[in-house]
């Protein structure tokens, strides 16, 4: 059973003007089988963490610890990390240009399974894998994420997650940008990885909506680099009702209209 | 985004990037009024900071510029398919020199010293299969001139590789000549050993309605300096020029296209894509297109895009458009030079691919819009191959 626990995480981020706290003291364990929401209003660290998960080079840790099965994350390169079975889909995914998209899949889960996938299964599995998440075919031989649209993007994220299997996967505002229509497709996609195994889903998110498709086994406030607040979900219909300005003193809302 | 892109359209000025952030100087004159001669003497003797010859190291030049002697030949081997026919000629042969004039002193050097060229001329109203011309420098510490004239006859389709190899300085001036309703593809492929110094003048002269498909692959050799010219002698030629080059520690390497655009609905359009790792690389393209006023209806762009994947390596870069009637089609550049993007990087090795990996994905995404044109397979293996070597010796 995987388990990815975050102990009093402290993060910097390195600017122009030198290097600025942004992790105030994160702790969070999330145990396989468990979705937890994490919600919190825009700049209030949630990206940072994600990305300080997953080894992003712009992020310094500068105290704390990221275990994954009691495995020290905070040792391991960027793709170690992916190998053992860490996953974020990203808020804003990145272009790559004359990298095919079915070359960039095919390696990266040669990489993580540790052996290339059976030409003739891997290419029924990709079929199936993008027609479940409405993903025309063509997209396979085009540059990864370049000239998709944000949806289209979003897709292909959780399209990833659904090939490599991880064992924690992190969502970082994988809804926002999305339509109704998109957004139903893909929280089917995340919750057709959440029954595929025993594994553990970081949703962050600044609106409630996706909430309704997936549902959370615990919700945490996100304010000021740090957790402020953590319930069940009863926590997100509190957010959808009064917004962010108890925890930080303006309002913002956490429901759409 | 570690890459910064500039782009232009109907724009007058030029720019340079690179580690030293070169500003790029408006050219003094109007490329109409470049010099062109076959006499040599016609030339001084270059300096290097004429604006032609300002960025080349002049002193690794094995004065090929200051009249060195032919010491030695280079090999010129010609794999020909049936129906194509190879010549060897004389300095007097009436067809030579009709593509185009030497525009500096030692295409012009190049064009006085050779003793004989090499004629290949492709069957018209035919597809041939691919001809193939491989030039063997004349050794190292050697220095040799060379000639080669390519002839696509009237609605001619063929291609031509030329695989440019060995040791030892070489100049040289290869034409070709696009007759009416012909489709001529080339690649030439510089893969010189690393002593190698090669400064060659490529001159194509398209007819009506010719098609001209120019690769040039810059891999290998110490001085590389290759000056490809197009002109139209008729309405709807269109032009192709691709580049793809990289550059290690201490190569030079330096690409000056120039589309002469005098006729009228011709089109062209110019890629050249560099990559540059370890001290002292240095890559230039030059990137002159000049439409006359004559020229109404021309289409044309250019782009070129450098990738520094390591510290003190340098590339410049210079685009100039000049247009002289507003009666065109379009007309555009775009050039851009970046270091790696950590970002794609990451992205990538966030999905568990390891480093080293990701890397060689990235430079090969990048390359693969002109791999992707090359239309002989053999040819695009090899240069695949070549490429994954580059990479591999530096460990990226
Ligand atoms: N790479 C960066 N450079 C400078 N500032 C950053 C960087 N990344 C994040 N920040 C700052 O850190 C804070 C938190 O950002 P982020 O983690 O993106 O928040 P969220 O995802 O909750 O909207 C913001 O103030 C943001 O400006
Ligand atoms: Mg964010």
């Amino acid at each position: 059973m995987a388990t990815l626990e975050i102990k009093d995480l402290h993060v910097s981020v390195n600017t122009d003007e030198g290097s600025k706290e942004i992790l105030k003291g994160v702790d969070l364990t999330i145990n396989a089988g468990e979705t937890h929401a994490i919600m919190g209003p825009n700049g209030s660290g949630k990206s940072t963490l994600s990305y300080a998960i997953a080894g992003h080079p712009k992020y310094e840790i500068t105290s704390g610890s990221v275990l994954l099965d009691g495995e020290n994350v905070l040792d391991m390169t960027v793709d170690e990390r992916a190998r053992a079975g860490l996953f974020l889909a990203m808020q804003y995914p990145v272009e790559v240009p004359g990298v095919s998209m079915s070359n960039f899949l095919r390696t990266a889960a040669t990489a993580v399974r540790g052996e290339a996938p059976k030409l003739r299964h891997w290419v029924k599995e990709v079929k199936e894998a993008m027609s479940d998440l409405d993903i025309d075919p063509a997209f396979a031989e085009r540059s990864v994420n370049e000239g998709f649209s944000g949806g289209e993007k979003k897709r292909h994220e959780i399209l990833q997650l659904g090939l490599l299997k991880p064992k924690i996967a992190i969502l970082d505002e994988t809804d926002s940008g999305l339509d109704v229509d998109a957004l139903r497709v893909v929280s089917e996609g995340v919750n057709r990885f959440k029954q595929s195994g025993d594994v553990g889903v970081m949703l962050i998110t600044h609106y409630t909506r996706i909430l309704k498709y997936i549902s959370p086994d615990f919700v945490h406030v996100f304010a000021t680099g740090r957790i402020v607040e953590s319930g069940g979900p009863e926590l997100a219909d509190q957010l959808e009702a009064e917004g962010y300005v108890k925890y930080i003193g303006k309002q913002e809302a956490a429901s759409i209209g | 985004m570690a890459v910064t892109t500039e782009q232009q359209q109907h724009g007058l000025t030029a720019h340079s990037h690179g580690r030293a952030e070169k500003t790029g100087s408006a050219p003094i004159s109007s490329r109409a009024d470049h010099f062109t001669s076959f006499d040599v003497n016609a030339f001084e003797v270059p300096g290097g900071r004429e604006e032609i010859w300002r960025f080349t190291p002049m002193k690794r030049l094995a004065n090929l510029h200051n009249g060195a002697e032919a010491t030695g030949k280079a090999a010129v081997d010609v794999k020909a398919p049936e129906g194509v026919v190879v010549e060897t000629v004389g300095r007097d042969d009436a067809r030579l020199g009709v593509a185009g004039t030497p525009g500096d002193r030692v295409a012009a050097q190049a064009w006085s010293a050779f003793t004989e060229a090499t004629v290949v001329t492709l069957p018209g109203d035919a597809k041939s299969e691919p001809t193939t011309i491989t030039v063997t420098g004349a050794g190292e510490g050697q220095v040799a001139y060379g000639h080669l004239h390519v002839h696509a006859k009237q609605f001619a389709e063929a291609v031509v590789v030329i695989d440019h190899r060995g040791s030892g300085a070489y100049a040289d001036n290869v034409e070709f000549v696009v007759g009416d309703g012909a489709h001529l593809t080339v690649v030439a492929i510089q893969d010189w050993a690393d002593d190698a110094v090669h400064v060659s003048s490529h001159h194509a002269k398209l007819g009506r309605d010719a098609t001209f498909r120019h690769t040039v692959i810059t891999l290998g050799g110490n001085v590389v300096r290759l000056t490809p010219v197009v002109t139209y002698s008729g309405r709807g030629g269109d032009a192709e020029l691709l580049g793809l080059y990289f550059a290690d520690a201490g190569q030079h390497l330096e690409h000056r296209t120039f589309i002469d655009h005098a006729e009228s609905n011709c089109r062209s359009n110019v890629v050249y894509k560099g990559a540059l790792q370890g001290e002292d690389a240095h890559t230039v393209w030059i990137g002159d297109v000049l439409i006359r006023a004559a020229a109404q209806g021309t289409e044309t762009f250019e782009l070129n895009r450098n990738l520094v994947l390591t510290d003190g390596a340098r590339a410049d870069s210079v685009p100039n458009l000049e247009i002289e009637t507003g009666e065109i089609e379009g007309a555009g550049h775009a050039s851009a030079t970046g270091r790696f993007d950590d970002e794609q990087l990451f992205y990538l090795q966030a999905r568990g691919i390891p480093e080293d990996q990701a890397r060689r994905l990235v430079v090969r995404g990048f390359f693969h819009e002109i791999l992707l044109k090359i239309a002989v397979p053999e040819v695009r293996e090899r240069l695949e191959a070549a490429i994954e070597a580059e990479l591999e010796a530096v460990g990226v």
